[in-house]
């Protein structure tokens, strides 16, 4: 009897929130045919992407007036796919990656009203692209210890920075960019920390390609050299810089966690296809390795699954922090076994150019560049040697090791 | 199929004597004036990725070249332990020269190869010996010592001979050829009835050596091709067979080294590295995870450094337990090199990811070589037979 009543319980509940939403989904749909009637998908593009995006159908869980109209989350694919069998222009969200995942939620938590009113529109159409000015040489795993520079002027509404970030994506064709600096080096380095929209084009900004060990360019360094930023762009209070960045970088992690993929869908279909192509290159010792490689795989495939379940039930759980690290081991050892599979084409390489490329190219390209540039999955986004502290102390509970460094004033630190 | 190896008395020396040691110094003063890893990197996108005067310095002015060649033909009457240590200095520096291809590989096949065409090969090993000539064999790198090379290369022959081994001309392609692209005099192995090797002129019109865009740019591929190329025969039936196997077997061997010198190297620079660079107040190499890992990796570079020792030693005696040992060597050097230069990048953090560091140099000629005469996996299943560990 006791089984029988929960599932009752539980079929009307669904059935209230399934025809809630269904209601909610139809009627943006209606408002996505109303739109497309007053706005023809043949218009100009920014125009057109303007107007959506002032009919509160670009993003609609952020705020009426902001793009949105404050509803689900959910009901974003019902917009979407709406405009997309109209034909209509795209605001091509795969180029604008920082600023649609890190740099609008940052701005919708913590920026002024006048600061979402000022960016989040170009931002959300494209005519704005957003970087990230956080890493430094010296500040890589230990972020918060970060030495850009800002201070602030006599008449209070100015800052000046000097300093120079690096690992920075897209900077030589952002507009804008998230900059964390140091405020105040008498405290704490968590606590000296000020979060700033630094304008792209201002004077003192100095963009230089990183060349990496593949060969070309997909990150810059910037350098800061007397760049005045008005206190109008500063995000968040003085001495907040921390809090608003452990934001922006929690939608870092969540964005790199990744997307569904079919079985054999990432890198180890490429080393199953060719070892369906190439049955010369087989031995019995690639054949166990290759096994244990696409279990490993799939394995990992059913637990991103998993984690994505959890998700969208509303129930986070910890797996997260260990999805990363499966990832970029299995993208490593999977990248070597394929190299080694390749035998004499393995030595061979496709284009050591220098040249900027939008992204990592994982799919595009040979063996060895694979191998190559997934040696930077363990270290990018958080090392695998980070995430594992993480895990040990944040999830298991595990002491902490000795801090010697978290009430010493950031000035007296050794560095 | 060798007999169990038992007390430690029949282990040959495996230790550093005093010449190998006085070697290395002259070596790595050499290496360190005129191999700095800033130049290694720029020759990578230059046209000449061989250092053609580091080279003949090399192999010429401090007479690595000749180490394996007999005195009474114009060497240094040395041995494979001299050898190897050359070759771990070079792989420490990841130097662009064709010492492994030149000095080991290619004079291995000419000194197992006595027999036809004797004068010319005295003329040809005096010339290696000295440092004015440099030759490489035409297989492609990934050729595993003792598989037979792929018969692509077709022999014809004119009926008139001056010399005995001359009149023939050589037609087709071998692909993926290491230190091939400085080399003077081209050994080629023919599978024709009878088996043949070999020698051509670099330089004759119907030779082609393309450079090939390779994983490690320090060690420069090319793909050869010959068209009715004139050549003259060096060895026929099992005395060629017998010169390409023991310049396949030498070369898994030096390999081998030069894969210890460079983990050692990353090793060495890691450690360095870890000691300065500081992240949350401290030296990063103070963290107790960072510290096992690099005991861990100084454990298998000692472990590798004695299975090398050993594959050099039983080359210079002919032992009859070379078989094993060069593969214990190969596979190996391979594997720790590989995770040494792995860990060197790892642990280096983001700028180890960087063009304008080293680490991509060790890296790349630590995969790349783990490939060469054979990678691990085909040198641990030779093994099956070897001593008797048969498969499923």
């Amino acid at each position: 009897m006791w089984p029988a009543v929960r599932f009752a319980e539980r079929r009307v509940v669904n059935d209230k929130t399934l025809n809630g939403a269904a209601r909610a989904a139809d009627d943006l749909r209606r408002q996505v045919r109303d739109f497309l009637a007053a706005h023809p998908v043949s218009a100009e593009p920014l125009g057109f992407l303007r107007a959506r995006f002032d009919a509160g159908l670009a993003w609609v869980h952020y705020p009426p007036g902001l793009g949105g109209q404050g509803l689900s989350r959910d009901l974003q694919p019902a917009v979407d796919s709406a405009f997309t069998a109209a034909g209509a222009p795209t605001n091509h969200p795969e180029r604008s990656g920082i600023g649609l995942g890190m740099a609008a939620p940052t701005i919708l938590a913590y920026g002024r009203h006048d600061q979402q009113k000022r960016w989040l529109r170009p931002l959300w159409t494209g005519e704005e692209i957003w970087c990230q000015l956080f890493s430094e040489p010296g500040a890589g795993s230990d972020l918060a210890g970060l030495a850009t520079r800002a201070v602030r002027d006599s008449s209070g509404e100015r800052w000046v920075v000097n300093g120079q970030k690096v690992w920075t994506s897209v900077a030589h064709l952002a507009r804008w960019a998230l900059l964390v600096a140091r405020t105040d080096p008498d405290l704490p380095k968590h606590q000296g920390l000020t979060y700033f929209a630094c304008d792209m084009t201002a004077p003192g900004v100095e963009v230089r390609p990183l060349r990496q060990l593949t060969g070309e360019a997909e990150f810059n360094e910037v350098f800061l050299t007397d760049v005045v930023i008005p206190d109008s762009d500063r995000i968040g209070a003085v001495g907040e810089g921390w809090k608003v960045a452990t934001a922006t970088l929690m939608n870092e992690r969540v964005a790199i966690g990744g997307g569904a993929l079919p079985r054999e869908g990432g890198m180890i279909g490429s080393a199953a296809r060719t070892w369906r192509q190439r049955p010369e290159q087989r031995t019995p010792g690639l054949h166990d390795r290759l096994l244990r490689l696409w279990a490993d795989a799939e394995v990992a495939r059913l637990a991103g699954v998993r984690l994505r379940q959890q998700l969208a039930a509303g129930r986070p759980g910890p797996e997260g922090s260990g999805a990363k690290l499966v990832f970029a081991r299995l993208n490593q050892e999977i990248s070597e076994f394929e190299v080694e599979l390749a035998g004499p084409d393995g030595l061979r390489y496709d284009d050591w150019t220098m040249r900027r490329p939008e992204g990592a190219n994982f799919y595009g390209r040979g063996p060895g560049y694979r191998f190559l540039r997934a040696r930077g999955n363990s270290i990018e986004g958080g090392t695998s040697e980070i995430l594992r502290n993480i895990i040990a102390e944040r999830v298991l509970g595990l002491p902490p090791e000795i801090r010697v460094d978290k009430d010493v004033p950031w000035k007296d630190l050794p560095r | 199929m060798s007999e169990p190896r038992g007390l430690e008395d029949a282990v040959p020396d495996l230790l550093y004597g005093e010449a190998e040691t006085e070697l290395r110094s002259a070596v790595r003063a050499l290496l360190e004036d005129r191999c700095g890893w800033p130049d290694v990197l720029a020759r990578t996108e230059t046209p000449e990725t061989y250092d053609a005067g580091l080279w003949r310095a090399l192999a010429a002015d401090l007479g690595c070249a000749g180490l394996l060649i007999p005195e009474s033909q114009g060497g240094a009457g040395a041995s494979y332990r001299e050898a190897a240590v050359v070759a771990e200095e070079a792989g420490r520096a990841v130097a662009p020269v064709p010492y492994l291809g030149s000095a080991v590989v290619a004079t291995a096949a000419l000194l197992a190869a006595e027999g036809a065409g004797r004068a010319g090969n005295e003329e040809l090993l005096a010339g290696l010996a000295d440092g004015t000539v440099t030759a490489a064999l035409a297989v492609p790198f990934a050729a595993m010592p003792g598989a037979r090379p792929e018969p692509t290369v077709r022999l014809g022959a004119s009926p008139v001979q001056a010399e005995p081994g001359d009149g023939y001309w050589l037609s087709g392609t071998v692909t993926g050829l290491t230190d091939a692209l400085p080399a003077d005099v081209l050994l080629i192995p023919v599978d024709a009835v009878p088996y043949g090797l070999y020698a051509v002129r670099a330089a004759e019109p119907g030779v082609s050596l393309v450079p090939v865009v390779s994983l490690d740019m320090t060690r420069q591929l090319a793909d050869l091709t010959l068209d009715e190329v004139p050549a003259r025969r060096i060895a026929s039936g099992e005395a060629a067979q017998r010169a390409v196997a023991a310049a396949l077997t030498a070369g898994a061997a030096v390999l081998a080294a030069e894969q210890l010198g460079l983990a050692e190297r990353c090793l060495e620079i890691t450690v360095a590295y870890l000691k300065e660079r500081r992240q949350f107040g401290r030296p990063v190499g103070s963290f107790q995870a960072l510290k096992h890992r690099l005991a861990d990796l100084w454990v298998g570079v000692t472990q590798a450094r004695a299975a090398a020792r050993y594959a050099a030693a039983c080359l210079a005696t002919d032992d009859p337990d070379v078989a094993v040992a060069v593969a214990l060597a190969k596979a190996a050097c391979s594997d720790i090199a590989v995770r040494a230069a792995e860990e060197c990048v790892q642990l280096h953090g983001g700028i180890g990811f960087t063009w304008e560091h080293p680490a991509h140099l060790y890296l790349k000629r630590a995969k790349s070589s783990a490939t060469g005469f054979g990678p691990p996996d085909r040198h641990r299943a030779s093994l099956a037979q070897l001593v008797n560990l048969p498969g499923a």
